[in-house]
């Protein structure tokens, strides 16, 4: 039974025709004591088959420490969107439901080729930055 | 942000799901954006004072 209904799944094709390179999801995962890492991966199984260009890379969170840390991912169930070209590094954690699908959606197409909504302005400022920088985005489902 | 710079990484947390985190960095209303550990954005915001505020100097 998909989540999406057809008439989402139609309007989400379209948004993701559009998509000019492909864009990995690693999805990071374990079989006991998450929640809702069954969840994550329903909502995520929802995508490649509205594009060919979306793919889903499941991480076993428990035996792949290594590339949990090269990700920067420690806790699950989380997301890492990979480029064709280099790592996004843009990430997800928790269950990309409600709203957070939403933005999964946007990341991914920002990813695959539509580019960033930053003006030029902008878009130099963030490109000076000469250290490294983390942000979280605390966001909840609805 | 993370797109337009290499050394910029970002999270999307999903603040229900991780009480700890959400604690750790007093997250009493959505969205909340912590910089570094540091800075402190609440709120939805413009894109330019969205980008200024993240990008202002460490106090």
């Amino acid at each position: 039974m998909p989540l999406l209904s057809p008439a989402d799944q139609d309007k989400l094709r379209a948004a993701f025709d559009e998509m000019t390179s492909p864009v990995r999801v690693l999805f990071f995962t374990q079989a006991l004591d998450c929640d809702t890492c069954v969840q994550a991966r329903q909502i995520l199984d929802e995508l490649p088959p509205l594009s060919g260009k979306i793919t889903i890379e499941e991480v076993n969170f428990i035996l792949d420490k290594e590339k949990a840390a090269q990700y920067g991912i420690d806790r699950v169930p989380a997301l890492a969107l990979v480029g064709e070209k280099s790592d996004s590094r843009i990430r997800f954690l928790g269950a990309p439901s409600g709203y957070e699908f939403i933005s999964l959606v946007q990341a991914v197409l920002l990813v695959g080729g539509r580019g960033t909504s930053l003006t030029p302005e902008n878009l130099a400022r963030v490109a000076s930055v000469d250290k490294p920088m983390t942000m979280k985005v605390f966001t909840t489902p609805t | 942000m993370a797109f337009a710079n290499p050394l910029i990484t970002a999270y999307a947390v999903e603040a229900t799901e991780f009480p700890d985190l959400a604690r750790r960095y007093h997250v009493s209303g959505v969205p909340k954006t912590v910089v570094n550990e540091t800075i402190e954005i609440l709120g939805g915001l413009p894109q330019d004072l969205f980008v200024e505020q993240a990008l202002q100097p460490p106090a």
